[in-house]
């Protein structure tokens, strides 16, 4: 399909179109779905005047997950503790899309910090899924992936530490990417987890995937673990191009047994994932089933190395240069005024921050965190040797359909199935993309892909034909 | 106090690199001081949510260069880790340092400096170097923690780059300590790291312990009189408790430098447990051997190498070299000196270093050769040597020189160019005696009172005259008087 976005930056370059005409329509959109779906933490209300007639996104309206720092624009996290921050200055992709003339158009809604998988966990209260209001939307990037499936934008931003631009793209019916670790800067994203965040594009179509992601992949000495693009402007082309079908017969799909034959998988599902893959082979996809029990245990790793992180990325959220207070520093001596103030966190963020202190305290820290960096390495090599020579891990978008709203997320059981395939990625710095491959009545069907590092281009590719077989 | 042998002192020394020009892991500048509060910073170093640090390389080289002058075993990856502890002036609650162990490794190891007390040469050990980020700064609007009711804090200095030098117990006194502190801070300002008149860009940590107790950390003393002061106040505390039988328990003092003496904290050491951890942001900074290769070679002078060069080249006397090396400005002041004129080393330390350095006086030691020019001073030397100008002038033309006046104009002013010596000198010495009568009465049955007589003529020559040629031809025509009476009572 070809890109929403470029075709109106294009109409709006010969003039064939009003700079203005984008931004209203989301605007509408954003005030009727809103309401229903909870998606803006912060929605601005007006236009604002004089909107760039040129640059790669004039006048295209793009919906910001609330864990990326906006200057002058509330950024809460989905946090009580930082229900009033209001940024001094802006994270780099901010100031990229700007600067090519976006128009953020509010601040959309998230696990609180970024921690859950079901939006659940917000203390602005869940985002719907646009598709069934009954069920969660997923998350953590619940409110981006949301705004993008209910057509108020066609190009969000999202995070990724461990699935939450995948999984909530997945349950919505639109494409995500989770970008090989590097690609994109992450000055500005409030940090969960520093070693897996990734902020990535959620789009309507493969080809606005594609094109965000081509302005926002580039180098920022401002993030220490910054590499930026090594695609030139190959990124774009394939946004703007037809799609390649040549590219299927240059890879190898591997699919791990042990990720789709999840105790906790639905068959439902298993058997729609079957159907796609099957529809792929007779495009000329060379598709094998490959077994890596280890994989089963990339929770585990991932769930110590980001409790950790988190832990400590956390501790600076203490009431004293920004953010809510319980108590004012004058009434109590500083333990307490500090403890007083962690208070606001909501119960999943207190969960992780204590496993994570308790992870890194003396005598557990060689017990858990050492161990979970050794596995860490030799999962690593693992994906590594499966990826050799072309190939690509193919995987289910979530081997489970979306959960009810009113799941009780303190029962894990459901969602380990989810976490192995999408935490994978993380856990190994690659780039990972979920694509939609139709739905079953309103249960939306996708896969994933696993590349190596720096293979976005072939995976945006392979998403573009994907599109055109399943569409 | 003398050296006690069951004395053992360590020292955690922790120097800000001011010659850096801006903080460990964000462009803002590292001169924090006298700006209004909170004027210094960024989303970096106030830790906003969303801000990344970013390794100020040029403090990595500094710290390396630091390790080669301390003779130190250099790790091949520099490598980060985080501390955590929550305290107010710590924007993130956590202080990016190193830490040894846990996948993560000090800057350098097992190096040594070699420093003198009382002339005999003596080894420290240290242990090992580090970097971190300085933290804020409490401010209390009383001046004392106990009696306000609030705090302020200025995150100004929070992110500036600090070098953290930990040495072993091998010190027994605090004279020790205090000439091995002065040895590390000459060197490093050698080393162009740190500009040790700022305030508070030197804090140490001294731990002391004495044979059967437990070692006692006083944190954060400021200055070497309260360093010195400390260790004593410490000795004799721990002293007088083994006396009474009590067993000194491990713990951390800190230093209060109102009424000198060490005070308790209520948290023992060994119960924190800083959760240290790699910093997942900061990827590890390899070290190559052709870096290393490259800062060995372009070391700067060190000042051992410095004071030999003084004696053996200039001839300096080994206590002028070390006054001389002590302050680098100095000592560069010295040879900037000596290329421009032919004196003998040893006069010209001496000149400057009783004469000048008092007259521009030690806080404006830094801005030596721009008070008074090197050249300036060469050319007041040149005369001297040449006989041109006599000591007793070169001494008065010092205050003037540091006042801003120019050699040449200052003796054409004065008129105190050409020495008056010999036959004119002797004349002038006859009318002089001639005209104090009195005085030269006085000299007769005084022999100390023959200054006066030299003091006058000092004034007729507009000290011109060598006041030790003055005197001696004083001395000569009072003898000749002293003949001539004698020879009239033989009569």
């Amino acid at each position: 399909m070809k890109s929403r976005v470029l075709s109106f930056v294009e109409d709006l370059r010969r003039g064939a179109a009003d700079q203005y005409k984008y931004v209203e329509k989301a605007l509408e959109e954003a005030a009727k779905k809103d309401p229903k779906f909870n998606i803006f933490i912060t929605l601005k209300g007006e236009i604002p005047e004089n909107l760039a007639l040129s640059g790669k996104l004039a006048g295209v309206p793009v919906a910001i997950k609330d864990n990326i720092v906006t200057k002058d624009l509330r950024t809460t996290c989905a946090s009580k503790i930082l229900e009033n921050f209001v940024p001094k200055y802006s994270a780099t992709v901010v100031k990229i899309i700007e600067k090519e003339g976006a128009v953020i158009i509010g601040k959309t809604n998230m696990d609180e910090f970024a921690m859950g998988a079901l939006g659940t966990t917000s203390a602005f209260g869940p985002t719907l899924n646009p598709l069934d209001v009954k069920l969660s939307p997923g998350g953590s990037s619940s409110g981006s992936a949301a705004a993008v499936s209910s057509g108020i934008v066609d190009i969000a931003l999202g995070s990724d530490t461990g699935g939450s631009v995948r999984l909530p793209a997945a349950w919505t019916g639109v494409f995500g990417l989770k970008p090989t670790y590097g690609a994109v800067s992450r000055f500005g994203l409030i940090s969960y987890a520093d070693s897996m965040d990734q902020i990535g594009p959620i789009a309507s179509t493969a080809s606005d995937l594609a094109y965000l992601y081509s302005i926002i992949s580039s180098f920022d000495p401002l993030d220490p673990t910054s590499s930026g693009n090594p695609w030139g402007n190959k990124i774009e082309r394939i946004a703007r191009e037809e799609p390649d079908y040549d590219i299927l017969r240059s890879i190898k799909l591997k699919v791990p047994k042990e990720l789709v034959e999840h105790p906790q998988a639905d068959d439902s599902i298993v058997k729609e994932f079957s159907r796609a893959l099957s529809k792929l082979e007779s495009e000329g996809a060379e598709i094998s089933e490959i077994s890596e029990p280890s994989l089963l245990k990339v929770p585990q790793v991932y769930y110590i190395i980001a409790f950790s992180e988190a832990s400590s990325n956390l501790a600076r959220f203490d009431g004293v240069r920004y953010g809510s207070r319980v108590i004012m520093p004058e009434e109590v001596d500083w333990d307490t005024y500090y403890m007083e103030n962690r208070a606001l966190f909501g119960w999943e963020v207190k969960r992780r921050i204590m496993l994570g202190a308790f992870i890194l305290s003396k005598g557990y820290y060689e017990m858990y965190y050492s161990m979970a960096l050794k596995a860490r390495g030799m999962i690593k090599s693992k994906v590594e040797q499966m990826l050799s020579g072309g190939g690509i891990i193919l995987t289910p978008g979530s081997p489970i359909p979306p959960l009810p709203i009113d799941y009780d997320a303190t029962d894990l059981s459901r969602l380990n199935a989810v976490d192995a395939p999408l935490m994978l990625a993380n856990l190994t710095g690659l780039p990972a993309i979920t694509i939609p491959v139709g739905k079953r009545g309103s249960i939306p069907i996708s896969i994933q892909l696993i590349g190596s590092p720096w293979s976005e281009d072939i995976l945006l590719s392979i998403a573009k034909v994907t599109e055109e077989i399943f569409g | 106090m003398s050296s006690d042998t069951d004395v053992k002192i360590g020292l955690e020394i922790h120097v800000q690199l001011t010659s850096l020009k801006t903080k460990l892991f964000c462009s803002c500048s590292s001169d924090y001081r006298d700006k209004p509060p909170n004027t210094n910073v960024c989303p970096v170093c106030l830790g906003l949510p969303g801000s990344l640090p970013v390794v100020n390389q040029k403090a990595i080289e500094k710290a390396l260069r630091v390790a080669i002058a301390l003779n130190m075993k250099i790790a091949e990856k520099i490598s980060w880790a985080r501390k955590h502890y929550f305290y107010p002036d710590l924007p993130k609650n956590y202080q990016i340092t190193q830490y040894e162990g846990k996948g993560v490794t000090s800057i350098a190891k097992e190096g040594y400096l070699e420093y003198h007390v009382n002339g005999n040469v003596k080894t420290a050990r240290i242990r090992r170097i580090n970097l971190e980020e300085d933290p804020g700064k409490i401010v209390y609007h009383t001046g004392s923690m106990l009696t306000s009711k609030y705090s302020l804090i200025d995150y100004n200095r929070s992110g500036i780059a600090l070098l953290e030098i930990v040495t072993e117990p091998d010190f027994s006194s605090p004279r020790e300590v205090l000439a091995f502190l002065h040895e590390l801070r000459t060197l490093l300002e050698y080393l162009d790291i740190a500009d040790f008149k700022l305030e508070g860009s030197m804090r140490v940590d001294v731990n002391i312990s004495l044979a059967g107790g437990s070692r006692v950390e006083v944190k954060n003393v400021g200055s070497l009189s309260d360093i010195e002061a400390a260790i004593i106040y410490e000795v004799t505390r721990q002293r007088s408790l083994a006396e009474k039988g009590v067993k000194v328990e491990m713990e951390t003092r800190h230093w209060d430098q109102e009424r000198k003496v060490t005070v308790g904290t209520r948290t023992k050491e060994s119960e924190e447990d800083y959760r240290y951890f790699p910093d997942p942001n900061l990827p590890p900074v390899y070290i190559s051997p052709n870096m290393l290769e490259d800062l060995s070679n372009t070391m700067p002078e060190l000042p051992q190498t410095v004071r030999k060069k003084l004696v053996q080249v200039y001839g300096v006397s080994e206590y002028l070299s070390s006054v001389l090396v002590s302050e680098k400005k100095l000592a560069e002041y010295f040879e900037e000196v000596m290329k421009r004129t032919n004196i003998d080393g040893d006069r010209a330390a001496s000149i400057i270093v009783n004469d000048l350095v008092g007259w521009v006086g030690e806080e404006r030691m830094n801005q030596i050769n721009k008070i008074v020019p090197a050249s300036e001073l060469a050319e007041l030397l040149e005369l001297l040597k040449r006989g041109t100008i006599t000591i007793k002038i070169v001494k008065e033309a010092i205050p003037e020189l540091v006042s801003g006046k120019r050699t040449r104009e200052l003796l054409a002013s004065k008129g105190w160019i050409g020495k008056v010596s010999g036959h004119e000198l002797a004349e002038i010495v006859d009318t002089v005696l001639k005209e104090n009568a009195n005085a030269v009465t006085d000299a007769l049955n005084n022999p100390k009172a023959i200054q006066h007589l030299v003091g006058k003529v000092m004034e007729a020559t507009n000290k011109r005259a060598d006041p030790k040629e003055a005197f001696e031809l004083i001395s000569k025509k009072l003898e000749e008087f002293k003949a001539k009476v004698r020879l009239q009572e033989d009569r």
